[in-house]
């Protein structure tokens, strides 16, 4: 755990160093690339270490941006509708999870799928408050270059991964985090052996659902406007599986490998192959998926997730 | 507590129009084992299960060490000192034996997360004989090894009762012998078992009483020696064979 730790302060660190290169494109590939981190890692909690394939990545999203938007034309510092966003998404979590999680496998999945929808439809009709279709704009922030601005916004994302990395390194050596592998191994037997599933379901539910919630609020922020079709988009949900398939599900580090690697090839594609990118895109994905079932990490011997546990 | 540490009042359990289970009365002082033996499709892992919580009796009730647990989830059950082990044993595969035993040691034993755990786990192993596998993962053991595990797993919950569910079920001879050897140890701890099971070898040897289940129902109970010559058990269970005269093996 204590290297793992290392690693990871060592890595944000060097993250850290992005914005002295300076240019526009870097900050913004870079704060897309820690929003992707935030994702993945967020998604593993539930999908990698229970074993609960999710959809719900894009529910907790816009609900996050939505929450901080409202708050912050509600008159409320940015900050603090940050940790708001987070908290509305953690209380949505817990409750959707407690209604959902008697659900196994598919059933769960579709249902999760359906969440984001709802939301939409619903931020769609409470034009009063969210502005409907119309989007909403946020308030501009202080600083008045873009530059600053830009590298607010990358220190603002590099916090909130920072952070999620933390809950899931913290989990993946605690009680919970064994009580999860058990349930993802055999859910009925971790229940014969004393595991109350349900709760500890709910618990990484939860913990899948807060950091996204305050990345869509740190998102909706930066980029000043948002549009429900925008935050409430179930390709957030499919690129946290496909990040987290890409570089190993349930351990420490591959959530993070996946999205570099996953924005890495959405980029490069995107820029070569204009008209067809998303097809190109799907085919490596498939390619990856076939040739590397464990992900990047089955290159390395040991998984981090296989150290001396409990 | 002074009363029987299980009891069984009118239990039925029904699945749409089928009582797997009917009108079942059972107690089982401490310290008791028991055996209980019938057809295929007796209804004795449904037994298992209502007590356990994973089929909540649809009539009667359960109680445990003068408890009503009827209504208990398994995971309550098993914190409160319920074991079973699985006819198809079910370990965390992709998990080391010592992982597999620490689980049920923390979240049903009580252990903390950590070193107590995985010491407790470790004297289990040693004491069903696995302590050399203990780093293995547990998909890679035999069908022998992981009877063994199901065993030490039950014991690092710190049971009360402990239900074994055809845990001879597959193994040769000597294995069985072995299993034997160990099913009296845990009796020696003080641990109450029930034992469900095909073999009657396995059950003359071991249980002080044995109650046969039939079409869900309790036809009869009482000493091993006078089981085995009621008529109705020879004709439900043993079959017309033993019924003139054959000597009981497993069937």
């Amino acid at each position: 755990m204590k290297r793992d730790a290392l690693v990871a302060a060592a890595l944000c660190a060097l993250v850290a160093l992005v914005p002295l290169a300076g240019e526009a494109y870097w900050l913004r590939l870079g704060t897309t690339m820690l929003m992707y981190g935030v994702i993945a890692m967020s998604w593993n909690f539930i999908g990698g270490m229970a074993g609960y394939p999710s959809f719900a990545v894009a529910a907790f999203f816009g609900l996050g941006a939505y929450t901080g938007a409202v708050a912050q034309k509600l008159g409320l510092p940015m900050g603090l509708a940050w940790c708001l966003a987070g908290l509305a998404a953690l209380a949505f979590a817990a409750a959707l999870g407690i209604a959902l999680l008697r659900l196994r496998g598919h059933y769960f999945a579709i249902a999760s799928l359906v969440v984001a929808e709802v939301l939409r439809e619903l931020v769609n009709s409470a034009t009063d408050l969210t502005g409907g279709g119309m989007g909403l704009n946020l308030p501009l922030p202080a600083m008045r270059s873009v530059q600053a601005q830009a590298i607010f916004f990358y220190y603002a994302m590099l916090g909130v991964a920072a952070l999620t990395f933390a809950a899931m390194l913290a989990t993946v050596h605690s009680r919970l985090g064994f009580g999860l592998r058990c349930i993802q191994q055999n859910e009925s037997a971790a229940d014969m052996l004393g595991v109350n599933t349900t709760y500890y379901k709910v618990a990484a539910f939860m913990l899948s659902g807060v950091f996204v919630g305050m990345a869509g609020a740190v998102y909706a922020s930066w980029v000043h406007y948002i549009e429900p079709p925008d935050v409430f988009d179930v390709l957030y949900s499919v690129k946290a599986i496909v990040m987290v398939l890409l570089g190993g599900a349930g351990s420490v580090f591959g959530p993070l490998f996946g999205a570099a690697l996953f924005l890495s090839l959405e980029e490069l594609v995107w820029r070569r192959f204009l008209e067809v990118h998303t097809g190109v895109l799907g085919l490596l994905i498939v390619l990856l998926v076939m040739f590397l079932p464990k992900g990047l990490l089955s290159f390395s011997r040991r998984l981090p997730r296989a150290s001396k546990q409990p | 507590m002074s009363g029987p540490l299980l009891e069984l009042r009118g239990v039925t359990r029904q699945f749409g129009g089928l009582k797997a289970v009917s009108d079942v009365s059972l107690s089982v002082p401490q310290g008791e084992v028991i055996g209980v033996i019938g057809p295929n499709g007796a209804g004795k892992t449904t037994l298992v299960n209502v007590i356990t919580g994973v089929h909540p009796a649809s009539a009667g009730s359960v109680h445990f060490g003068g408890e009503d647990i009827t209504r208990r989830a398994p995971w309550q059950a098993a914190r409160q000192g319920i074991a079973r082990t699985f006819q198809i044993v079910q370990p965390f595969p992709e998990m080391t034996v010592l992982e597999n035993v620490a689980a049920a040691a923390m979240f049903a034993g009580g252990a903390r997360f950590g070193g107590e755990a995985e010491r407790e786990a470790r004297a289990h192993l040693e004491f069903v004989g696995l302590g050399a596998a203990a780093g293995q993962r547990a998909a890679a053991l035999t069908l022998a090894m992981r009877k063994r595990l199901e065993f030490a797993k039950g014991l690092a919950m710190r049971p009360r009762l402990l239900l074994l569910d055809e845990v001879n079920a597959g193994l040769n001879a000597t294995e069985i012998d072995q299993a034997l050897e160990l099913i009296r140890g845990i009796a020696a701890r003080g641990v109450t078992i029930l034992i469900i099971e095909h073999l009657m070898k396995v059950v003359l040897s071991l249980c002080s009483r044995i109650v046969v289940l039939h079409h869900g129902e309790l036809i009869a109970q009482g000493e091993p020696q006078s089981i085995i010559r009621d008529p109705r058990v020879i004709q439900a269970y043993l079959g017309r064979r033993y019924a003139q005269g054959g000597t009981p093996r497993h069937g």
